[in-house]
């Protein structure tokens, strides 16, 4: 971690040795916004870089005439003051000017705007819900429908004084364990909500962001060109773990998104029939607690004592070990006094709420011996 | 002069500590104003330092998530209401008065209650952090429903003292307007009035505007979290995004607020040590007054992603860019200035046009940020934390330095150290921009603001701006010195203090005697 630091350290002196030098010494920074893959994000891009040479030119204008005088019109220099002030002619000139300027801006920008909100004749539409701190995706149009949220080593690595160096993980913080899947050259549509605060999905590449607000329907679209993998973050404050939910968008062609589609039904199928099993004690906790690093940890911490003020913790608690009955209805659907206890029974099915609360039940010395079973869960709801 | 000499003998200021908690003179007040503001921004930079060093490399090495959001949260509470505002109110007590030929301010009992209000608010805001919770962890913008139904307890302690923040500035802005209109020295008209005096009289009249609904929103809040209301909520057929508009109803006029008083010290500084008139006063006072004018009708293109129909955005795209307009004027009046002046570059000089650089960058960006479907990739970036920090740091915070290397000598009586102020300004300046810079790349690279920790390739902008921040917050150390350095003594400052200065306030003693202006001065 400590090498890692000084090496970073030697490059940024040897970037500000050879600044304004050698060029190549900056190669591997980015410097610029993303082209992406879609035509309106190139379209975007156009705009802002026709936006930022406007910028450099009349900033080299109006410095290069600031700098000119700073060096000529010195007292040290001899320099009289000139008496000159007031001139309606230069003053009419210097505020029609920018306005000249500023027309041929609005023309190209309203075009760009108008099809970015154009989201009619789409292909095939996915809601995006997002929620404290992960994404929901339905492809409404197949029944699919998924949570996605930071993939586990950098959710392990991102721990305070994890001690593992984020350089080691590929794509730190940048990765879910369940991308969304969409076809290439397809119009698809996004319909953007929240089921708690307000958050927005931002993926660069697509020249996506989007607010996803709680009581409200967003549209958004794209048409990637290329198959590849697209990856962004929520970029709307959302509370604590805001900087924790990444985006990867996984663009494949038309036969690799109908075979995606299939497995994911038979997997959904596979799933709704393991329901109907009864598990042991020892399995409902392994597989709990696996399921409550990656949905409860966030709030209710991993060792279960909550954040005092904020998160309650759960050891001990009278929810978690009064009767069953209570903890499946708040896991289901959520605090009636605290909103941000989530309804969970909308986001994970009958076999994972029963092992997350099995778990519960049974760790940090809870100690319930209650085993809650699937068929519980769906008749609690 | 002898009189006034003599008069002061007589009525000189209350010893110890009665003396600031009772006053009612202007510049007592202005001298508390800005003390306070100082230790604010030692305490919100003491955030900022926070912030720089957990983001100084990738991984969560020093705070939690949780406290990173409530730096972020305080650093820009505390340097928008406790820093920058009252900063320039304090300008505004000491000069306001000294500039217009008044004896002091009209109100000046509300005078001293606006000000003892603040210390009040800043503790109390100060305080939730060590409530059960946190303090505010939902950004200087405070969002619903993150700030009121996701949000913790103190949540009502930060309603409050947003509350009394208002008063205090409601209460400044009336004392300020009402010392304008009715106390100028005879033969000043409004057009013969210092820029200083016209800015802070538009800015004024800003506050007035929009303070009250940012009451409003806070009172909003408060209902909403105790009362049962449902103003923001979805659940309840509230709206989240009602709170955005009204936010930025006041936040828009709010950035004015705190750039505008600026413009006006920048206005008198350049003349000063180009000895040269200010190339175009009453254009300068026009564009004020446009831009402040726009200022009101922009709001939402804070608010380009929420999803608005897009008429509105497009309007809203074509009403920002307009604010170009005078912003330019601004900016080539300064320049048109200095042009065939007869430069000299003593450190208020040096800061004037070191703002006049860094804030055009800032409104460069400004335009950029503008153009709504460019915006969809720029929004909620380090692009734009750098855009802000451009004008609210290198702009209005520049040149509140700037003022106070002005006007000190007039207002100790002592010359600041010429030599310390050329290291704290160039010492700042270059570390502001080793700061600030790297973020338009870290933006543009796809970084998102407010975060704890970040993606990898984000790293080595990322320890620049560190770098850059940590030298920028020692920096100000200096100016510290500078101050104690020369209110306890130095090279006698004359009256008019510097060869091109013009205005009333040049032609009182130096230091400023307790009470000017007793019999007002003749402008011709
Ligand atoms: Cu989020």
């Amino acid at each position: 971690m400590a090498g890692k630091t000084i090496r970073r350290m030697g490059r940024l002196l040897l970037g500000l040795a050879l600044l304004g030098g050698a060029g190549n010494a900056l190669a591997d920074y980015t410097l610029n916004m993303t082209q992406g893959v879609t035509e309106v994000s190139r379209d975007i891009y156009d705009m802002h870089m026709l936006v930022l040479w406007i910028c450099i030119v009349v900033g080299i204008g109006v410095f290069g005439v600031i700098i000119y005088s700073l060096i000529k019109h010195r007292k040290s220099k001899g320099a009289q003051a000139a008496s000159f002030h007031e001139n309606t002619t230069i003053e009419v000139i210097w505020t029609a000017i920018p306005l000249i300027v500023l027309v041929a801006i609005a023309v190209p920008a309203t075009k760009t705007l108008l099809a970015i909100e154009d989201t009619t004749n789409s292909d095939l539409s996915i809601k995006v819900t997002g929620l404290q701190w992960k994404w929901k995706y339905d492809y409404l149009d197949e029944g699919i429908s998924f949570i996605s949220a930071l993939d586990a080593k950098s959710n392990e690595a991102r721990a305070r004084n994890s001690g593992i160096d984020p350089s080691s993980v590929e794509n730190y913080l940048l990765n879910v364990d369940k991308p969304i899947v969409i076809p290439i050259k397809k119009k698809v549509r996004f319909l953007l909500t929240s089921q708690d605060v307000i958050h927005a999905w931002w993926v660069p590449d697509l020249a996506v962001k989007r607010d996803a607000i709680p009581g409200y329907i967003n549209e958004s679209w794209t048409r990637v060109e290329e198959p590849g993998v697209y990856r962004g973050q929520c970029a709307e404050l959302c509370g604590k773990d805001h900087g924790f939910m990444p985006i990867v968008v996984k663009a494949v062609t038309q036969p690799e998104y109908d075979q995606w589609v299939a497995n994911q039904k038979m997997a959904m199928a596979e799933a709704e029939a393991s329901s109907a099993k009864t598990l042991s004690l020892g399995e409902l906790m392994s597989k709990g607690e696996g399921l409550y690093n990656q949905y409860c940890a966030s709030c209710h911490m991993a060792n279960g004592a909550g954040i005092p003020g904020v998160f309650p913790g759960l050891v001990n608690s009278k929810i978690v070990t009064g009767p069953v009955a209570d903890h499946l209805d708040i896991v289901i659907h959520g605090s009636k006094t605290n909103p941000a206890m989530a309804a969970f029974g909308l986001q994970l099915n009958d076999i994972d709420l029963a092992a997350i609360i099995t778990y519960e039940r049974n760790a940090w010395g809870n100690d319930t011996g209650d085993a809650v079973q699937a068929s519980d869960v769906k008749a609690a709801r | 002069m002898s009189t006034v000499m003599s008069h002061d003998e007589h009525h000189g200021p209350a010893k110890g500590l009665s003396r600031w908690l009772f006053t009612t003179n202007h510049k007592d007040i202005g001298t508390l104003y800005l003390w306070f503001a100082f230790i604010m921004f030692m305490v919100g930079g003491a955030m900022a330092m926070v912030i720089r060093a957990e983001l100084f490399q990738p991984g969560m090495q020093l705070v939690d998530p949780l406290f990173f959001n409530q730096m972020t949260t305080m650093h820009g509470l505390i340097m928008v209401f406790g820093a920058v505002m009252p900063a320039f109110v304090g300008l505004a007590n000491w000069l306001v008065p000294m500039m217009i030929g008044a004896p002091d301010m009209a109100l000046p009992r509300m005078n001293n209650w606006s000000f003892w209000i603040l210390p009040f608010a800043g503790l109390m805001l100060i305080s939730t952090m060590f409530m059960e919770g946190g303090g505010p962890a939902f950004g200087w913008t405070f969002y619903a429903p993150l700030s009121t139904t996701f949000a913790a307890d103190s949540t009502d302690f930060f309603i409050f003292s947003v509350h009394l923040l208002g008063i205090s500035s409601i209460m400044g802005a009336i004392n300020i307007i009402a010392t304008i209109l009715n106390m100028r020295a005879p033969g000043m008209t409004l057009m013969k009035m210092p820029l200083f005096v016209w800015t802070w009289l538009i800015t004024a009249f800003l506050l007035i505007a929009v303070m009250p609904v940012l009451a409003g929103a806070v009172t909003m809040m408060l209902t909403d979290r105790n009362f049962g209301t449902s103003f923001f909520d979805a659940a309840g057929g509230g709206d989240p995004v009602l709170f955005q508009h009204i936010f930025w109803f006041f936040g828009h006029p709010e950035v004015y607020i705190m750039i505008l008083p600026a413009f006006g010290v920048v206005s008198h500084i350049i003349p000063t040590f180009a000895r040269k008139k200010l190339f175009g006063y009453s254009s300068m006072v026009y564009a004020v007054a446009a831009i402040a004018f726009l200022s009101f009708i922009v709001w939402a293109h804070h608010m380009f992603t929420v999803g608005m129909p897009v008429a509105a955005e497009l309007y809203y795209m074509y009403a920002t860019v307009m604010i170009a307009v005078p912003t330019a004027v601004k900016v080539f009046n300064w320049t048109a200035t200095m042009w065939k002046g007869s430069m000299t570059f003593e450190t208020p000089m040096l800061w004037a046009i070191g703002f006049v650089f860094c804030f055009t960058i800032g409104g460069f960006t400004g335009l950029m940020l503008g153009v709504a479907p460019v915006d969809f990739q720029y929004h909620d970036t380090y692009f734009v934390v750098a855009h802000f920090h451009y004008v609210l740091l290198t702009g209005a915070v520049f040149a509140i330095i700037a003022a106070v290397y002005f006007w000190l000598p007039k207002w100790t009586g002592n010359m600041y150290d010429e030599t310390l102020g050329k290291w704290h300004f160039w010492l700042s300046m270059i570390s502001a921009n080793v700061l600030f810079f790297p973020m338009h790349f870290s933006g543009l690279a796809g970084m998102p603001r407010r975060i704890p920790d970040y993606a990898v390739q984000f790293a080595d902008f990322n320890m620049w701006s560190s770098i850059g921040g940590f030298v920028f917050g020692a920096s100000q150390l200096i100016f510290l010195w500078v101050v104690i350095k020369s209110i306890r003594g130095g090279e006698k400052a004359t009256d008019k203090v510097w060869e091109g200065a013009e205005g009333l306030e040049w032609t009182i003693p130096s230091p400023a005697p307790y009470h000017t202006f007793e019999t007002p001065p003749e402008v011709k």
